[in-house]
């Protein structure tokens, strides 16, 4: 037991520290990829409902592949892929290979990713907003975009977001496959940790109970967010459904 | 809202006329749904469109308001023509706006929206789009849902309302943007019978006051007691017009009686 929490203890020879900047760097790469692909798929879930034929087949295109290959191939595609073409682009350019850091590399994957599962969560949602909503805010005179804004997508959360919560916890996952390009975070601190002392239980256990603990806080903070995006739905009658 | 002193070049016309639609024609693909119908009401007019269920009244209600593209014909509101492209959209995306935001447009499904409490759904527009401060507009809110009968249900939500309370308060939130005119899609037909009489009552009150409006309904004894003015429309023209008494009491046209005859 003592040997244990000593093993876990926050400065050398204890690997504590190591797991926990493993995990601030997760959690980094989660909320960045978790965001940007908010915003890719507000621009594609717009795209695909508004835009013209073009637009729609590319974003078409972008969802069907993204959602089709295993995750580890992506990562690996985009990874060497999209740092190789950067690199490239700047030779070309005349300057010289850049260093992408690994959080932004993680990000930008893990993002694109993300982008894709968001366009078709956030396009249900937004085509399930009832008509008369945008309507009214139409016939006030509102601009399209304030309509978005404020009529339109603060309608359609409530329905966006248990599909969102899902995403957010498959993006906390996906993190630990950026191990698989070397990148430091959770899973492969956790790696080395037990890897060096052996320990490979104890660490695999404390890495485990740390997943679990970021999906229970955000399955909470997801089901208050939702609650507080429906807090216009009409009283649920006892006894129906 | 300072029209007259923003619409460029074409003075507001001396005649006070509020609403004149010219001419207007619409189709939806092939299926010509308005087929030349010209009308107008004056400030402080109320003017009721009557007519079967699909002889275009709605359609007409929202070319009005440019909610559908007209396919042709003049729509001039308070003086002011919209100006179109030649292919009949509107050439001056904030030009509509305008226009939109000096009529208030009341539907049947009332359209209020769901996550924003009723003072929140009547504040929206006059702060968020016309930029209102927000004490001013709170302040003109609550004046209008006392009016209305709902100064208790502020912080309500528009689902925990009756379907009457939902209509009263979709109206106080189009009257909140002070609009020039008020455009009434059939404001009673989607209430139970014993909402009905609420709502009705609200509406005249404003047609006491000398609010102009075009109004939609199949409340026949209602129309007759609150227009100025009555159309009959029928497959998308307009079959027989003029004042209540005469249309109701002395209709001329076989099909008019027949509706009348219908709907009684
Ligand atoms: N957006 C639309 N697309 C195609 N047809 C439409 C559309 N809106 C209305 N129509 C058709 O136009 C006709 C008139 O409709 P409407 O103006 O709603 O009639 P009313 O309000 O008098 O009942 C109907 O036949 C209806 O089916
Ligand atoms: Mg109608």
């Amino acid at each position: 037991m003592d040997s244990t929490l000593g093993l876990l203890a926050l400065s050398p020879p204890g690997w504590g520290g190591t797991l926990l900047i493993g995990l601030w760097a997760s959690i980094q790469i989660a909320v960045g990829a978790f965001g940007l692909g908010l915003l890719i798929g507000l621009g594609g879930a717009y795209g695909k409902i508004y835009g013209g034929p073009v637009l729609r087949d590319c974003l078409g295109v972008y969802t069907t592949v993204v959602r089709a290959l295993p995750e580890l191939i992506l990562i690996l595609l985009l990874y060497f892929g999209l740092t190789d073409m950067v690199n490239k682009l700047m030779l070309a350019l005349g300057y010289g290979r850049i260093q992408i850091s690994g959080v932004v590399a993680g990000v930008l994957v893990l993002g694109v990713v993300q982008g894709a599962y968001a366009t078709e969560i956030l396009r249900g949602a937004i085509l399930a907003v009832p008509p008369g909503q945008i309507e009214a805010a139409r016939a006030m005179g509102m601009p399209a975009g304030k309509i978005a804004r404020r009529i339109t997508i603060p309608t359609m959360l409530g329905l966006a977001l248990p599909g969102l919560s899902n995403l957010w916890l498959i993006a906390t996952k996906d993190t630990a496959l950026l191990a698989i390009v070397g990148f430091n975070e959770l899973t492969l601190a956790t790696r080395q940790a037990a890897g060096t002392t052996k320990a490979f239980f104890t660490f695999f256990i404390a890495a485990g109970v740390i997943y679990l603990a970021i999906s229970l806080l955000s399955t909470w903070g997801f089901a208050r967010l939702e609650a507080w995006a429906r807090r216009g739905d009409p009283p649920r009658v006892a006894g129906a459904r | 809202m300072n029209l007259a002193a923003k619409s460029e070049a074409k003075a507001p016309q001396r005649s006070h006329e509020a609403i004149r639609v010219e001419g207007l024609h619409k189709s939806f693909g092939a299926h010509e749904v308005l087929k030349g119908v010209s009308l107008s009401a004056r400030e402080g007019d109320v003017v009721t469109l009557i007519g079967g269920s699909g002889s275009g009244k709605s359609t007409l209600l929202r070319c009005v308001n440019f909610l559908e593209t007209p396919s042709s014909g003049r729509i001039v509101i308070g003086g002011e023509e919209v100006r179109c492209r030649p292919d009949g959209t509107p050439a001056d995306r904030r030009q509509i706006e305008r226009i939109r935001q000096s009529l208030g447009m009341v539907f049947q499904s009332f359209n209020l929206w769901t996550h924003k409490t009723v003072l929140e759904n009547l504040i929206e527009v006059p702060v968020h789009v016309l930029g209102l401060p927000k004490d001013e507009a709170v302040a003109r809110a609550r004046k209008l849902l006392a009016r209305v009968g709902l100064a208790e249900k502020e912080s309500a939500y528009p689902a925990f309302l009756s379907g009457g309370q939902q209509q009263r308060a979709a109206i106080a939130r189009a009257l909140c943007m002070e609009p020039r005119a008020m455009l009434f899609d059939e404001p009673t037909s989607a209430l139970d019978p014993e909402l009905v009489g609420e709502v009705l009552a609200v509406i005249r009150s404003l047609a006491d006051e000398g609010r102009t409006m075009l109004l939609v309904t199949h409340e026949m004894k209602f129309a007759r007691e609150v227009s100025d003015h009555v159309v009959y429309l029928y497959n998308g023209l307009i079959e027989e017009e003029g004042p209540p008494e005469r249309l109701f009491g002395d209709p001329q046209s076989a099909r008019l009686k027949q509706f009348l005859k219908s709907v009684s």
